[in-house]
């Protein structure tokens, strides 16, 4: 397959058979990501679907490119090595939210501030799915589970808060089921030098059904959500009756009915040198404001490896192609001779 | 005291005794904040120079700088020379430099009797001696008559000589270092010139402390020269080593230059993932120096995102390699165990040190054999080497990564504290004699499968993301033998099993039999691994020269073992294997071969003495006749 080809989703379905449970989120996504990948102008085998470990991680299986179902949470370590090793390739990240903010958290934090060129999908169903309905680490407090019979104690993660915290160049959220929301969400993140961190809100039927009900249903969709969209203002609601606005230090929420309009809301640049009022928005959320998706930030930086690559360039054009031989006789040498004497 | 400064460093202004020894252990020890590890460092250099075979033992507390003047923050560093081929840094010093009343009373023990002392007046104050615990000098209550003691205020010395300087007082403080090196220079009849070029470019930006320390050194000669309590001078003669070219080097520095030598001889550049951790560092710091020869080094977040990250560049096609020491490749068990079922190759490197957990940080030993044979879940066959010298970690490191390329799979490289920060003079190799092992990655998508497997070592293809036709996935999960397609097919699994085991298994096929050194049979062989081996050759040599019947073989390869070793431990009727842990080769042995061996472990964070060696080959020997 060359670059030439023109490619369509079929060529990026394996023969594999998918074992996710009927009705799963997962199939979703597997679809947006086989539709999106065609339209990228990148030959298949340049991509590479890294995983972990989780529901998520047996992503790679199902796509027709190179793959590695790693080790658990550990997928952005892999796939920094490789894509030090190989900068040519197209390396994407399946995890979820227990592999990427529990055991994987530490990689994934200094994967965001390297700003390494690989694109994150962390599919996020506030639950351990495959270890049969563990709270996670984005369960909410209180979220009673086998292991949390009497409700977690656990504060959970904003999984965009994290990562903005940790430097992240490209964060975004979008919906399972909002297909071409999805699908313009990886675009997106395709388009980005650097990290890409995608939060993927993902039902899971079967041990945390309905999590995100309140965001996805058709009659309280427009309600719940604020679409954010760089250059407009954040309107939303069903009629489009409602807005945010920054007051002071603080967001919150206008209804046009009190005499406010579009003029008076924030307008959305998710190019904002100053990380800060991206945190606020990624805060957002019930029971105040309406949950955000979209692109919440957006910003150039140099990628790791560019760095990497240009320090092994520079010193190779300043010192020439290393020498073995140099190297190794390097330091003070002396000489025996056949006749014992020293020089 | 105004020192005149000689011209000529070699001949002496006086008439003084010449006394010629064959072999000569001297200890620099001070404060870690003294500069002991560049004092020792530049008398090595300057010993090699001259041709004299020489070993090194630095030995330095963990604590970067410990309370000034306490016992635990003495720093120390011991170097042999000698005029023939030898194997140890020595057993017991003849002489021992004290710059402190803590370096005195951490190392006089080692002294041995009639032994060279100079110690620092200067710092043997009341404070000093109470923080090393001492109630009276001992500079005044002839604690030290047995030994040949001389008492000089270096620092007071050192003042005089830099008064002129322009220096500050503590910066004229640190160059108190130097004017011990002379005094060993002169006492020793070795050149200055070599320490006044390296001086001159470790300075070169501040000619004046380069300046400083070169004078400090001369007038620590000079004060020998002229002081008639030094009677005599010692000169030891280049030893009789093999002819070619020699340099001196550490371990650390000769597995940096071998796996460099690797990445030329397989064609693939070099990919070194590392977090910080004592006493394998160094080696991550030699290698991120080497940009120019493609050389990617990442230090990573933690040590098992440095695994992690290896395996990922060895998945694009790169000679990966991670370095650390136990509680490291503790961390990392599970990755490695990744790579053990994804069949990728990698180096890891483990320089040991002591343990358990933090243990002994900057101290050796040899206990992660067990852990490196078997510490992972379940069934997990790898190739573990051992380096035996400083040197032999080029060839071992070489070694590594051509059994890792070659056979698609991980392979644990132990070295240890001892052989990373020793030293000894190493014979440059031919590069064109260094084995070559070009890779050949799969590019045909013809009948491609990712687990079909080459029929002599049953490695299977390395097929780089990026190749068309190629597209495979590989995973942690158990996987059909073939097409790689995730199986829970009972059968398969066992299947799997075996012929992991049975590609580290071949590796034997290929990897030279054991040599026995001396008689092929006999009363008893004393067999060791790793860092052991000088001072068990030392040992063995001596008792042969005593008319015992000892043999000595030693082993690089602990997995596979080479093929013959249960034939040769069949020929002796007793084996003696000295280890720096509690018996963990002697284990595998009477495990593998049901042959009895005498475990003689040591575990003290110190390497073994050839002498210590030497008494228990006498002892085993003995209760036999």
């Amino acid at each position: 397959m060359s670059g030439s080809t023109t490619l369509s989703k079929k060529d990026f379905q394996t023969d594999q058979e998918v074992r996710w449970c009927p009705g799963c989120g997962d199939y979703a996504i597997l679809s947006a990501v086989q539709a999106v990948f065609p339209e990228l102008g990148v030959p298949r085998e340049r991509f590479v679907v890294v995983s972990g470990i989780g529901c998520s991680s047996r992503f790679p299986y199902y796509m027709n490119t190179f793959g590695f179902h790693t080790i658990h949470g550990r997928a952005p370590a892999v796939a920094t090595g490789l894509k030090v090793a190989r900068p040519d390739l197209e390396v994407w990240i399946a995890t979820g939210d227990g592999d990427a903010l529990s055991i994987g958290g530490n990689h994934l934090i200094h994967a965001l501030r390297r700003n390494v060129g690989v694109k994150i999908l962390m599919f996020n169903n506030r639950i351990y799915g495959l270890t049969k309905g563990q709270y996670s680490p984005t369960s909410e407090a209180g979220k009673r589970t086998k292991s949390s019979p009497f409700g977690s104690v656990d504060h959970p993660f904003n999984a965009l808060s994290v990562a903005i915290g940790a430097g992240a160049t490209f964060v975004a959220r979008s919906i399972d089921v909002l297909q071409a929301h999805l699908k313009e969400t990886l675009r997106a993140a395709a388009a980005h030098r650097g990290t890409a961190f995608v939060e993927i809100y993902q039902n899971c039927n079967i041990f945390n059904d309905k999590a995100f009900a309140h965001l996805t249903e058709k009659e309280v969709r427009d309600d719940a959500l604020v679409h954010l969209e760089t250059g407009k203002p954040m309107v939303f609601g069903k009629g489009r009756d409602r807005g945010i606005r920054l007051k002071g230090t603080e967001l919150e929420v206008i209804r046009f009915a009190d005499g406010f309009g579009p003029d008076d809301c924030l307008v959305w640049d998710d190019r904002r040198s100053n990380p800060a009022i991206a945190f606020m928005v990624a805060q957002m959320g019930r029971p105040d404001f309406p949950t955000p998706i979209g692109v919440l930030r957006r910003v150039d930086k140099s990628t790791f490896e560019t760095g990497m690559v240009g320090q092994i360039e520079r010193e190779t054009e300043k010192r020439g192609v290393g020498n073995l031989q140099q190297l190794i006789h390097s330091g003070d040498l002396w000489t025996v001779h056949e006749d014992g004497t020293i020089s | 005291m105004k020192l005149p400064i000689v011209d000529s460093e070699q001949g002496s202004s006086r008439a003084v005794d010449r006394e010629r020894l064959d072999d000569v252990v001297i200890r620099f020890a001070g404060d870690s904040g003294d500069g002991m590890q560049v004092t020792g460092s530049q008398f090595t250099s300057t010993s090699a120079l001259i041709g004299n075979d020489l070993a090194t033992f630095p030995d330095f507390p963990a604590e970067i700088r410990a309370p000034a003047g306490t016992l635990p923050g003495v720093s120390a560093f011991q170097v042999r020379i000698a005029d023939y081929d030898i194997h140890t840094p020595g057993d017991a010093p003849d002489v021992l430099v004290a710059m402190n009343p803590a370096a005195l009373k951490v190392n006089l023990g080692d002294l041995r009797p009639n032994g060279i002392l100079i110690v620092n007046t200067d710092e043997f104050v009341e404070r000093n001696l109470k923080k090393a615990g001492y109630e009276r000098s001992p500079l005044e209550d002839g604690s030290l008559d047995a030994y040949r003691l001389f008492q000089v205020p270096l620092a007071t010395l050192t003042r005089r000589a830099l008064e002129d300087s322009g220096l500050d007082a503590k910066a004229v403080e640190r160059c108190k270092n130097f004017f011990a090196l002379g005094m060993a220079y002169w006492l020793f009849s070795r050149p200055i010139e070599p320490t006044l070029r390296f001086l001159a470019k470790k300075f070169g930006a501040r000619p004046e402390i380069a300046d400083a320390n070169a004078r400090a050194m001369k007038a620590g000669w000079n004060f020998c020269d002229i002081t008639e309590a030094f009677q005599t001078r010692y000169e030891v003669m280049p030893a009789k080593l093999a002819p070619g070219v020699y340099r001196n080097v550490t371990g650390s520095t000769a597995l940096a230059l071998g796996l460099v030598a690797a990445s030329r001889r397989s064609g693939l550049p070099l990919f070194q993932g590392a977090y910080p951790i004592t006493p394998a560092s160094d080696l991550l710091h030699e290698l991120a120096q080497l940009k120019s020869f493609g050389v990617t080094t990442f230090q990573a977040e933690d040590e098992i995102a440095a695994i992690c990250a290896a395996i990922g560049a060895s998945f694009g096609g790169a000679l990966a390699v991670t370095s650390t020491s136990g509680p490291g490749l503790a961390l990392k068990s599970e990755a490695l165990n990744l790579a053990v079922m994804v069949e990728l190759p990698l180096v890891v490197v483990d320089i040991q040190r002591g343990g358990p957990s933090t243990g002994l940080p900057t101290k050796t030993e040899q206990a992660d054999l067990l852990f490196a044979l078997y510490g992972r879940n379940n069934e997990s066959p790898l190739p573990v080497l051992a380096a035996a010298s400083p040197a032999d970690c080029f060839d071992l490191a070489i070694e590594a990564c051509r059994l890792a390329v070659r056979y698609m799979t991980p392979v644990i490289l132990l070295s240890d504290g001892y052989l990373a920060n020793g030293s000894e003079p190493w014979r440059l190799p031919e590069l064109d004699r260094l084995p070559d092992f070009p890779v050949e990655f799969r590019t045909s998508p013809e009948g491609f499968a990712p687990f079909l497997r080459d029929p002599e070592t049953l490695a299977r293809p390395w097929a780089l993301p990026g190749t068309a036709g190629l597209e495979h996935r590989i995973g942690g999960l158990e996987k059909q033998d073939g097409s790689g397609n995730v199986s829970y097919d009972p059968a398969n699994h066992e299947h799997m099993v075996r012929l992991r085991a049975e590609k580290i298994a071949r590796i034997a096929r290929e990897i030279p039999p054991l040599e026995v050194d001396g008689e092929p049979a006999g009363e008893l062989l004393v067999l060791g691994w790793g860092s052991t081996a000088g001072a068990i050759t030392g040992a063995v040599n001596l008792a042969r020269r005593q008319g015992l019947p000892v043999s000595r073989a030693h082993l690089r390869h602990l997995n596979p073992f080479p093929a013959n070793l249960g034939e040769v431990l069949a020929r002796f009727e007793r084996v003696l294997v000295p280890e720096m842990n509690l018996g963990q080769l002697a284990f595998l042995l009477q495990g593998r071969f049901l042959k009895p061996v005498i475990s003689f472990p040591k575990v003290q964070g110190k390497p073994f003495f050839r002498n210590e060696v030497l008494e228990k080959i006498q002892a085993v020997l003995g209760g036999s006749r």
